[in-house]
């Protein structure tokens, strides 16, 4: 059974549809990468399955919780899928630590204490835990996504889905980033991410969406579709001829 | 509520009310124009003026800013008079708007000029203008460009405040408001019909800046 | 008649100054108050109370404070009740100090980064939650300058209750300049007084503004 069921999904901003009716089933433990050029609709897709855009027609149900835009199944929905953005976006009031424990004392009502060990737990889990009373302005942009990265994983979520989330980053601290992501794929954690890396991508993912023009262009392995590209918009995209 | 609301003396009250409108408007409109212009004076001093000029432009703006409209007009209106300044009720209550408002788009226009890139101030001296034409030509028009929304509203804000100037009987439109409910003992209503004439006036005068602001100001020929 | 000499001017101005105080005080707690509830109403409420929340401030901002006054005082009176003046001054000015108020926080509601939003609500977050624990603690940082500037208003504004008979700063100004004959001396004297009271008010708002910019080019 698959874990993200996304069918036949519509997104309208005003008269421009960026998405155009989009299916995709992903199955649990699977690491999907989501190509294409900016404008393409990948991030709209994405951020569609959080929550954070209303969908005009489809369903996205996740794990059995379907996509529906009130406060309650919003949040059902969003327990299940954690988000890492390109901005980090942490808290910049809060430590690292505060970061992580923040909604969990929240949204779950876990005690404090609890809180803290599951905070300390994920920061070591990103090899941050020396940083637990750092502020967000002393952290590099790579250890404030990994911090990001440690602030989803305690929700404990099923899936996390990832918006471009090294394009921020001056490049020497790309990898640390990539890093963390690749061991949470061997761990077997759903991964749906947008991406430029297209090495990470054919490196790590089980499949790979090459989305143009609103629409789910290609599918399949990473073989497949770096390796023996059909369309010429793929083939134009990869820069190969 | 037993009381029932009565605006049958409007008709016979228009001509007063029309006159206080006009007062109103013509105060604002005198004041805006003398006060933007002293605001930029006092900008260019504080900016790059002579040294020995800004502190007392900067104590002028500060004690303006810092003390209550009201009391301004009563110290030029009857205050000064003992310095042996005299002049009508209007023309201090047009003199008190323009020191206010020269005080405030003072500060206001500052800030756009503080916000100039200094490549801007650097150019013009590479092109051998004086610093007061680098100001006048190159600095001042995307400074008020920057600020136009604040000023506009700070003109908004003097208008509003005008209000005060029917205590030295200068004949604004609170002042025929004063009069028409003296007559008619029906004061809730005339205030009300007056503060809505005052709130039709400040959105007049918000769409007539923001127009100005539309002609004065260079905007890209396409979006 | 009497005779003023210049301490007695400035002691009975100094003794009204107390009451544009206290009015100060009130009004900007008040105002305070009702702003805060004002904010929520305008940026988180159905459609229908944003719209009547942004009328009322547009509507507070958009007229002479001086006409509230009078409309709190004779309104007030329909109902059947004998108006003090403090009272009508006290309405007017909590009301309309909350209109501002509520525009000047909405703007820093506003410049918190919408990534803040939507990284609080991937984590399941809801309205209130966010508010409390991501949005308003980053707002009210920013918000402490503008707030402490607007209290100059506030004070300033205070002035206008003289008109409806309010016996504060203002008005003695003027009932002492009757006794006295001495217009220049009397109201240069409440001018300077307002001033004492405002511009410390001022110097920090601005001190407090340049020390969160120098933080904010920290980042």
């Amino acid at each position: 059974m698959s874990l993200i069921a996304i069918t036949e999904v519509k997104k309208r901003f005003g008269d421009n549809e960026v998405l155009k009716g989009i299916s995709i089933d992903i199955a649990p433990g699977e690491v999907v990468a989501i190509i294409g050029r900016s404008g393409s609709g990948k991030s709209t897709l994405l951020r569609c399955i959080n929550g954070l855009e209303t969908i005009d027609e489809g369903s996205i149900v996740v794990a059995g919780a379907q996509f529906l835009p009130d406060e309650v199944h919003l949040k059902a929905l969003r327990l299940k899928v954690g988000m890492i953005f390109q901005q980090f976006n942490l808290f910049p009031h809060l430590t690292a630590g505060g970061n992580v424990m923040l909604s969990q004392m929240v949204v779950k009502k876990v005690p404090k204490k609890d809180a803290e060990a599951v905070a300390r737990k994920m920061l070591d889990r990103v090899g941050l835990a020396h940083k637990f009373d750092a502020l967000p302005d002393e952290l590099s942009g790579g250890q404030q996504q990994r911090v990001a990265i440690a602030r989803a994983l305690a929700m404990q979520p099923m899936a996390l889905l990832c918006d471009e989330i090294t394009s921020a980053l001056d490049p020497e601290l790309v990898a640390e980033v990539l890093a963390v992501v690749k061991e949470l794929a061997a761990e077997g954690m759903t991964l749906v991410m947008v991406t430029h890396e297209m090495r990470f991508a054919r490196d790590v993912c089980s499949r790979v969406v090459f989305m143009h023009q609103g629409r789910v262009h290609e599918i399949g392995a990473p073989e497949d579709v770096f390796a023996n590209p059909r369309t010429p918009e793929l083939r134009q995209f990869l820069g190969v001829q | 509520m037993t009381y029932h609301f009565d605006f049958g003396w409007l008709i016979e009250s228009l001509p007063v009310l029309l006159k206080g409108i006009r007062i109103t408007v013509q105060l604002i409109l005198i004041g805006a124009v003398f006060g933007v212009a002293l605001g930029i004076a006092c900008a260019w001093v504080r900016a790059l003026g002579p040294k020995w000029l800004r502190p007392v432009v900067a104590t002028y703006v500060e004690l303006i800013r810092n003390t209550p409209f009201l009391i301004q007009l009563f110290f030029i209106f009857f205050g000064l008079p003992s310095l042996g300044i005299r002049m009508s009720e209007l023309t201090a209550a047009n003199l008190a708007m323009i020191v206010n408002l020269g005080a405030y788009s003072c500060e206001i226009i500052r800030a756009g000029i503080q916000a100039t890139p200094r490549g801007q101030f650097e150019a013009g001296a590479s092109l051998a203008m004086t610093p007061f034409q680098t100001f006048w030509y190159v600095v001042l028009v995307p400074a008020l460009q920057r600020i136009w929304p604040a000023l506009s509203s700070q003109i908004v804000i003097v208008m509003l405040g005008s209000a005060v100037v029917s205590q030295i009987a200068a004949e604004d439109l609170t002042f025929a408001a004063n009069f028409i409910q003296s007559r008619n003992f029906r004061a809730f209503e005339t205030y009300i019909v007056s503060t809505l004439i005052y709130l039709a006036l400040a959105i007049l005068l918000r769409q007539l800046l923001a127009g100005l602001g539309w002609m004065l100001f260079p905007r890209k020929a396409s979006r | 008649m009497t005779e003023f000499s210049f301490w007695d001017i400035l002691r009975n101005l100094l003794l009204a100054a107390r009451w544009t105080v206290v009015l100060s005080l009130v009004s900007f707690i008040g105002g305070g108050i009702v702003g805060a509830a004002l904010l929520f109403l305008r940026i988180g409420g159905r459609r229908g109370i944003q719209l009547l929340s942004r009328g009322y401030i547009q509507l507070f901002q958009g007229t002479p404070l001086l006409m509230q006054l009078f409309l709190a005082f004779f309104g007030l009176g329909l109902f059947g009740i004998d108006v003090p003046a403090w009272l009508a001054a006290c309405v007017a000015l909590v009301l309309w100090t909350a209109a501002f108020l509520a525009e000047i926080w909405r703007g820093c509601v506003e410049s918190i980064a919408k990534g803040q939003w939507e990284a609080s609500a991937s984590l399941g977050m809801g309205y209130l939650q966010q508010m409390r624990y991501v949005i308003l603690p980053q707002a009210l940082k920013v918000a402490v300058p503008p707030t402490v500037g607007f209290s100059v208003q506030v004070v300033k504004g205070t002035a206008l209750t003289s008109i409806i008979g309010f016996v504060e700063l203002s008005k003695a100004g003027s009932i002492v300049t009757n006794a006295t004959f001495q217009p220049f001396t009397v109201y240069g004297l409440v001018a300077l007084i307002y001033f004492a009271l405002c511009w410390p008010l001022s110097k920090s708002s601005q001190l407090l503004e340049r020390k969160l910019n120098v933080a904010h080019r920290n980042h």
